[in-house]
């Protein structure tokens, strides 16, 4: 690791969001749904974090907090040091300059009744840029993202799927950001267009020097992309470490299967994942995982396990994992939830 | 490219009229286009187009039936009323009367009620709990009642017609701004335009606006509908438009004493109603067709 | 009833147009397909290329505004001429289908038990009385936790993959002869797909059901099925044993489609895109639709279209750079 004293892009301590449901009945009480518990990580400048999970796992709403659209119900979230729900409204307006971001639906994230250049431009003239010199820029940026400039007069729906997330990308990168949520920005999109989005995504990296959360559930496009990777399941982080060693040799039970599963190449049904996501109503007791973990024990449902350190800046949560890695561990079947 | 074209939300960009054209409402209503556009013309030209001044007496044609029936004139083609006034002027006159009170009772009780919307969907919270409570108070009162009411309380005239009409509608726009909003107050291109740092009024000035516009239109044109009808009827019942001035309504109340011997008196404002509230009702509800397939409004 | 060897499905010459006739948009241009009982077909394509057409012409679910000429034959009979009320006794029992969005496709104000029992009674053959708990074993056949709790909850207290495995059971809850299933994975999360994929497959094995599944999930198609098709802008173009054209493609559209896959290289994740766009379905050139974007396009790929060559057992290609042995 770089001996680096300067703090990180990002850096989240704790991070946690409960929301509230409203109550059943008329004096019922108010129940709440946890969507993200005790969340930390850091991403270094010009890196990328990936964000894998299964959906309710709880990473959309992490990136959803680091943008400024939801507020965390406990815990930090530091942008180069500075907190970012302790800002007043001017600091807010540069922060919204130094942080865009690309989100999965190339159909519903560009205004509908806007013109190109108007879309691109918006994010400028949101910061005070004139329209002349805002629009000075539209050329450039459209050919940066690989899109012909005469494109700056058209409407989202004159385009394609792949050539709207281009353009999606040009907005985001128009006020010179520094830190991109790139939240699924691949996953709608067919596969040969995947390919031509990730390899701009990733030029535009090394061009630019820009850091990127970017948020997958293809474990082959997240690699492709991060240096680090954090594991969500069910709102918390179980696995955390480089992306190749989490990737390549996860520590997890589940992160285990996830790789196994998207190795793609074994038969079908050789690598089986059990049961269903909990009800986040009622979750199971101790370590979440344990509802599909092949390896639970009593252990499993008494204790939630920590994240500890599985090998040189790799963290995971499993109490077994030593022996799950040793392959000494029995089989023992899932903890099914308590009905 | 069936498969991306089936993809795109239907009707984005565009002129108005093409995107209705290609999203599948069909045909426009021909006929009722036709006489919202007369009706329009009749307004605006009034005093121009009216071969008469339409609260002239003419003591020598009292009663003159329609020029093809036995005892009618070229010079009076729909007949003259007891007073001898020409009634193919004073339905002119009358529609001018029934569009401008519709539509300044549309333009401002949508402006109200536009704006309430906004600001209860888009700050939601406290604001947004008053001001559905109120509109729901509103929905609630039979609205014809409520328009005697307040004419008995703020007299005729009218002024006081249009603030009764604008009384009765506003509370639909904003329970129709409201629910537009917070459903488009969720899309990713909202959530993008906050972290592009727009400010609230912006976001909801430039973009939630805009997509609720449509909907706001087609309401719009159907109450012109409900507003010539309330309009009639205040007028009819005697507490709405007063003579000298001309309303449909209160020819039709006018002439019912000449019934039986003058049935053009009631038959020309009655029909007038009729057609000007069918035609606006039926391009509204091809708008609607066009505009919102899922038929919400 | 048809005899072992004879197929099941024969598609021939089938086009389908939208759009003024002056200006057709031809979503499927020119398709042959035949599929045997039993058999599990993989469509792959991407969008645009007129997969999910092709199947909603086999269900004759297409909008009335869709032009339609050639000849689908299920089982001796041929689908496109017959009336709608003999189509609809067709559906749902001999031919099946499951939709992409588990979301939408369950009414939210029914039980999943009222909802299958409704299906159950629709599809009972000969007037057999629906048995009670038919709707429970619907649910324990496609492996869903709790079935006796599952029939008395709605939709809405449902996963999505739960909400699949559902609308999976519904489909082929009469033991349908062929089973359609457009993207049925595609909105689920990774841990399920495989699940849904199984099911699949054990419905071929245990009712002997031919399956055509239309993805763009190329592992998807590599694992479950028989036989792969790939369409590109409407028409197909490669068809051939699934482990054959995975491991050795001939078009180079779908080798192009398998480079774009990101894959693992001395540590590195490599993929490469295929460069410009999927053409306008309005304006195709007139020679192979794939030419412009085809590293390996010659002379003739622009001025003609290719026809099919046969370069392996039941192995089929259309590209004149396959065609004449180039291009390996």
């Amino acid at each position: 690791m770089n001996p680096d004293t300067s703090p990180p892009m990002v850096e989240a301590v704790g991070l946690t969001k409960t929301f509230a449901l409203p109550a059943t009945t008329l004096f019922g009480k108010a129940r709440s749904v946890t969507a993200a518990v005790d969340v930390s990580f850091r991403i270094p400048r010009g890196r990328t974090f990936g964000f894998v999970g299964e959906s309710g796992s709880g990473k959309s709403t992490v990136a959803k907090m680091l943008l400024k659209l939801e507020a965390p119900s406990a815990g930090r979230l530091l942008v180069e040091g500075e907190d970012i729900f302790a800002q007043t409204p001017a600091e807010e307006l540069a922060y919204r300059r130094k942080v865009q971001a690309v989100f999965q639906d190339p159909y519903g994230s560009l205004s509908p009744r806007m013109r190109a250049d108007r879309i691109i431009t918006e994010p400028l003239r949101a910061h005070g840029v004139s329209r002349r010199e805002a629009e000075d820029r539209v050329p450039d940026l459209l050919r940066l993202v690989g899109l012909p400039p005469e494109s700056a007069r058209k409407y989202p729906h004159e385009f394609s799927g792949g050539q709207r997330q281009r353009l999606a990308i040009a907005r985001a990168l128009s006020v010179d950001p520094q830190l991109l949520v790139l939240d699924e920005p691949v996953s709608a999109l067919d596969v040969s267009v995947r390919a031509q989005v990730l390899t701009l995504l990733r030029e535009m990296q090394q061009r630019l020097g820009l850091t990127y959360l970017f948020i997958g559930h293809d474990l082959a496009v997240v690699r492709y992309l991060s240096d680090t990777v954090g594991v969500m399941y069910f709102g918390r982080m179980v696995e955390l470490g480089p992306a190749r060693l989490v990737l390549r040799h996860p520590a997890h039970p589940y992160t285990r299967r996830l790789v196994a599963l998207a190795a793609g190449d074994a038969p079908l049904g050789a690598v089986r994942m059990q049961g269903e996501l909990p009800n986040p109503l009622s979750p199971p007791s101790g370590c979440l995982f344990r509802t599909r973990c092949p390896y639970a024990d009593a252990t499993c449902a008494a204790r939630l396990p920590e994240m500890r350190p599985v090998g040189p800046d790799h963290l995971a949560a499993c109490h077994h994992h030593e022996a799950v890695a040793a392959g000494t561990k029995a089989e023992t079947g899932p903890l099914l939830q308590e009905a | 490219m069936s498969a991306t074209a089936e993809e795109r939300p239907a009707g984005a960009g565009g002129l108005l009229g093409a995107r209705l054209w290609r999203s599948g409402a069909g045909r426009p209503p021909l006929l009722a286009t036709a006489i919202c556009l007369l009706m329009v013309v009749a307004a605006l030209g009034g005093g121009a187009i009216a071969p008469y001044v339409p609260d002239e007496a003419d003591f020598t044609a009292i009663l003159v039936p329609p020029a093809w029936a036995e005892g009618g004139s070229l010079a009076h083609l729909l007949g003259t009323d007891q007073l001898g006034r020409d009634m193919l002027s004073r339905l002119i006159a009358g529609a001018r009367i029934s569009l401008l009170t519709a539509g300044a009772a549309v333009l401002a009780g949508g402006t109200i009620g536009v704006t309430l919307g906004l600001a209860a969907g888009y700050l939601g919270g406290v604001v947004e709990a008053v001001i559905m409570r109120i509109v729901d108070a509103f929905l609630a009162l039979p609205f014809i009642l409520m328009a005697l009411a307040f004419v008995a309380a703020l007299g005729t005239g009218v002024g006081n017609i249009i603030l009764v009409m604008v009384l009765t509608n506003w509370a639909r726009y904003a329970r129709l701004v409201r629910s537009e909003v917070v459903s488009i107050k969720k899309r990713d291109f909202v959530l993008l335009a906050r972290v592009a740092g727009l400010r609230p009024w912006q976001i909801a000035l430039r973009h939630i606006l805009p997509n609720a516009l449509t909907s706001i239109l087609v309401l719009a044109v159907l109450d012109v509908g409900r507003a010539i009808i309330l309009e009639s009827s205040l007028s009819f019942l005697g507490v709405g438009i007063q003579p000298p001035d001309v309303s449909w309504g209160l020819a039709l109340a006018e002439g019912r004493t000449y019934m039986t011997v003058a049935w053009w008196l009631t038959v020309w404002p009655g029909l007038a109603i009729v057609l000007a509230v069918m035609s606006f009702n039926a391009l509204g509800d091809w708008m609607k067709a066009g505009f919102d397939p899922r038929g919400r409004l | 009833m048809t005899l072992p060897n004879e197929p099941l499905l024969v598609v021939r010459g089938l086009n389908i147009e939208f759009g003024p006739p002056e200006r057709p948009v031809r979503a499927v241009a020119d398709a042959d397909l035949t599929l045997a009982p039993g058999e599990i077909l993989g469509i792959a394509g991407e969008s645009g290329s007129g997969k999910t057409t092709l199947c909603s012409a086999i269900m004759r679910t297409l909008p009335r505004s869709a032009r339609v000429s050639g000849r689908v034959e299920f089982a001796g009979k041929e689908l496109l001429s017959l009336s709608e009320r003999e189509m609809a006794r067709l559906r749902g029992r001999d031919l099946s289908m499951v939709l992409q969005n588990p979301m939408t496709s369950l009414d939210p104000l029914y039980t999943i038990g009222n909802q299958l029992e409704e299906v159950l009674r629709e599809r009972r053959r000969g007037g057999a009385e629906v048995r009670p708990g038919g709707a429970v074993e619907v649910l324990r056949r496609v492996h869903l936790t709790a079935p006796e709790l599952r029939v008395r909850q709605y939709p809405h207290q449902l996963s999505g993959g739960m909400r699949q495995r559902v609308l999976v059971g519904m489909a082929t809850a009469a033991a349908p002869r062929l089973l359609i299933a457009d993207e049925p994975t595609t909105a689920l999360d990774a841990s399920i797909q495989d699940e849904i994929l199984i099911l699949f497959r054990e419905l071929r094995d245990t009712a002997g059901s031919a399956v055509v599944i239309v993805t763009h999930d190329l592992s998807a198609i590599r694992r479950l099925s028989d036989r792969v098709i790939i369409m590109y802008a409407g028409r197909i173009v490669e068809e051939g044993p699934t482990a054959e054209v995975f491991r050795a493609p001939r078009h180079p559209y779908t080798r192009a489609l398998l480079g774009s896959l990101p894959r693992i290289e001395d540590e590195e994740v490599v993929l490469q895109p295929i460069p410009g766009q999927v053409p306008d379905l309005a304006r195709l050139p007139p020679g192979c639709a794939f030419a412009a974007r085809c590293p390996v396009a010659l002379d003739a790929c622009r001025a003609e279209r290719p026809q099919e060559s046969t370069v392996g057992e039941r192995h089929r290609v259309f590209c004149w750079q396959a065609a004449a042995g180039g291009a390996a």
